[in-house]
Parts: structure tokens; sequence; C-alpha cells
């Protein structure tokens, strides 16, 4: 499958994603800079993007837990979500998302 | 153990900066060598990353422990080094290295004033020390310490001031019933009217709320204002989208902590992409009688895994044990079959 991820200077990646995996993953792996620094266990917040509003339904929304962890994030929106916490499947193709401030390496 | 603070120098055969599963594991390996050791860790308490990020998680792929949390991996361990007698530094920052006069020894001192003083140092240091997220407001960096904190060292200095804290987790709560009779105004903002902290405390804040003794905002941090780093208000952004000004004189912001690696990385290791190259035989440094294991390191094949942290911590402890006691032989031994290790381990 196909995402697209804008990174925090406005560029915009195409990159592919598998089943399965985290988008946190596909980003990482796409060599795309995310901070991620608890590894994908909703423990950290650094992992924070925006979906784009288009594409809302095809990622659900956040649970509890990660709304929590969401607490630890800046600059939220109603589009905000920690992307260890969307596993990717077949309907994630086409997904746009931005990477959120929070989630550089410094 | 114990947290002494003390600016004459604490002499010991190894200083291990990072008290997280790695850094506690070298303890028992240097141990079982008679090589004694101090640890420095920034947080509080032990257990690193386990302790701070994964307490309640679990974790699968320790061996011969087919579940358990960070929590009770950090426990087993301090069970496992009890006999070794470490002596921990606490809630401190490793912040400069040197070595010693007569060339015998490293030099460590911390944030907090401590000198530890020994012959090998263990950079068991993760991802970098736990540090307070600071929110990304404009020229938040000059109010730092002035007029924006991120922790409360002592509640009177926060005594009749117009206080704003940020968050909605326990460090805010607590701290929001704890200020609240001392401060002149006191203002709560978070993001959503929903806490993750303890039922309790979002109890007694709002009681408070509800008897006008303070003010509960949802919204966002925006935007500061003020001088020279005193603030004068804060500017708050509603679920809406709207911007508001809170008047008041101390921010305090509560988000949780995020990794840096700090004043390690001005120890002069050839740092490459903030991790340390070491051997694969030794995990010793571009520096002899440095060592780094554990996440910190890096390695053709690395894997960041506490098992792979525990067998650089096995292998590093041989080398450790040379340099240490330079004239003696080394014979390798289980705990299963040597009397002599079970000594030490206090079970024969």
């Amino acid at each position: 499958m196909k995402l697209y991820v804008t990174d925090r200077n406005g560029t915009v990646h195409e990159i592919q994603g598998e089943d399965e995996l985290q988008l946190m993953e596909a980003i990482r792996d796409a060599d795309l800079p995310i901070k991620a620094e608890c590894g994908g266990s909703c423990a950290c917040a650094t992992c924070h993007v925006y979906v784009d509003p288009a594409c809302k339904a095809m990622v659900g929304e956040a649970d509890e837990d990660e709304q929590d962890m969401l607490d630890l994030a800046f600059e939220l929106t109603e589009n905000s979500r920690l992307s260890c916490q969307i596993v990717l499947g077949p309907q994630h193709d086409g997904l746009k998302v931005t990477l959120a401030p929070g989630s550089e390496i410094d | 153990m114990s947290d002494t603070q003390d600016s004459a120098p604490q002499k010991t055969d190894a200083i291990i900066v990072g008290a997280g599963p790695v850094g506690l594991f070298a303890v028992f390996e240097l141990g079982l060598l008679d090589v004694k050791a101090h640890l420095v860790d920034i947080l509080d308490r032990p257990g690193g990353q386990c302790a701070e990020l994964y307490p309640e998680k679990p974790i699968y792929d320790i061996p011969a422990l087919p579940y358990c949390t960070g929590q009770e991996l950090t426990d087993r361990l301090m069970e496992q080094i009890k006999p070794f007698d470490p002596v921990f530094h606490f809630g401190q920052m490793a912040e400069k290295l040197e070595r010693t006069q007569d060339d015998t020894a490293w030099r460590l001192t911390t944030d907090a004033g401590t000198v530890l003083e020994a012959p090998v140092l263990i950079i068991a240091a993760g991802g970098g020390s736990f540090v307070p997220k600071r929110p990304p407001l404009q020229g938040i960096e000059e109010y730092e310490g002035k007029s924006v904190f991120y922790a409360v060292r002592k509640m009177e200095q926060f005594r009749g001031k117009n206080i704003l804290i940020a968050g909605g987790g326990d460090s805010a709560l607590d701290w929001t019933a704890a200020l609240q009779p001392l401060a002149e105004s006191l203002t709560l903002v978070h993001r959503r009217d929903e806490f993750r902290a303890a039922p309790a405390t979002v109890n007694e804040m709002r009681a408070l709320v509800e008897a006008g003794k303070m003010e509960l905002k949802i919204a966002q941090l925006a935007g500061l204002e003020g001088e020279n780093g005193q603030l004068s208000a804060v500017r708050l952004k509603d679920s809406e989208g709207e911007v508001f000004t809170q008047p008041c004189d101390t921010l305090l912001a509560f988000y949780g902590l995020t990794m840096k690696l700090g004043p390690v990385a001005e120890f002069g290791l050839n740092l490459h992409e903030n991790l340390i190259p070491v051997d694969t035989e030794k995990f010793e440094t571009s520096t002899p009688g440095i060592f780094a294991i554990g996440d910190i390191n890096s390695y053709p094949g690395k894997l960041k895994l506490i098992l792979s942290g525990f067998h650089e911590a096995a292998l590093m402890a041989q080398q450790a044990f040379h340099i240490v006691y330079p004239d003696k032989k080394l014979r390798f031994q289980y705990t299963t079959s040597s009397s002599a290790l079970q000594k030490k381990l206090g079970v024969a």
C-alpha cells in the first residue's frame, strides 16, 4: 500500500506500507525522521501525526490509552493520532498524514 | 546503600552512568569479579526506561521470563544485585568527566556536585537522560528557571504567585492541590476535560473549582507574554481554535519526560548519530577504560534489546576486571558450581 507522509519541512514523501506494521514503523523504515522514543508501545507521544481530514474514516478514533498519551503531546488538533497506534491494513492504501511538532529527532 | 552528596571524591572500582536494566545487571557481572560499582542516574529511582516509560507494559523477550512488566524486571534486578551493595546516586546527571591528576582513574562530577573516582567508567545511558518535555513555545528558554518551571523543588517559592499549571497527569494535579493554598491565584489548563491523574486528586481539583478557589481552562498552550524572563500572561487556544490570554506570573508545565543525550556527548567518545561505537569483544569505547553497553552503543549487527545489553555487560566485566586488578589472573567460573562465587552471592 502507498502512504503519503508530509515531513516537518512540508515535503511530501510517498512511502510503502505493509499489513500489520505500525504506521510509525512504516515511517521510520522509510528513513523519515520520527522520534518514537518508546519504540511503539504508546508510552511517549513522540510519534504524533496529523491525519489528513479526508482520511479520518480510514484510521478510526484513538482509544483511551492513546488519548491519555496524547495529553503529553503539543499542538493537538482533532486529527491528532499517535502513529504507533495505527496498525496498517488494506484499508489504509492512500493514507495521508503529517508529522506533528514533538516528533522531531533532536 | 546510601545516596550521599559530597564534594570529596568517593573512590570505587567502576562508575556506571545509567541505572536502567543493563546498568543494574552490570553491577552483578562486575560484582562476581569483585569489581565494586557506583551508579549515577537522573531519575529518582532505578529502572531507566523500564521505570519511566514501561512500568506497567509487558516485556516478553527476557530469557526464561515469559512475561514481566518493566517494573517487575527492575525489581528482580535490584534483588539480584543486592549482595554486591551498589551505591546509587539518583536524581543526578553525569556532567563532567576528566582524568585524575595521577592519571590512574576517571573522575566524574554530577550536576549535584557528587564526585566519583574509579579506574573503570561504564556508560549504560540508554537513550540519554530523561528531561522534562519543553512546550514548543517561542522564546520559552529565556523564561525557564525564572517564571517557567517543569518541577517544583521548593513550594515556598510559589507563595503569593499567580500560577498557571499545564497538564492532565498526576504531576499537574498533585501540584495543583498542593500549591493552591499558597498561591495568590491558580489556574489549571488541560487540553480536554478528562484527566489521567488519580481520581481522588481530580475530585479534589474539581471541588476547588466548584468552591471558586481556582479555575480550570480547557485549552492548549499557544504562546508566552512577558519580558526579561518574567511572564505576564500565557496565550491559550481553546478547542474552537480561539486564542485568549491568561494573566499569570508563573507557568508550571507537566508534559512528561523525554530523552536527551546531554553531557555524555562531550565525553570525547567519537559519537556517531548519538551512539557510542564499541568493539564486540570488550564493549570498550575508543578510550581505554571507558565502556558503553546497552542501547547507547553501536557495533555491526547491534540490536537494541535488553538481553543484548546483558550479554554486553558480561563481556565488559572481564576487561573491567583486568583494569581494576592488573596483576590478577581471571578464572572463568559458574555460579552453579563455584563456592567462591556463591559466597559473594551470600548463598554458600
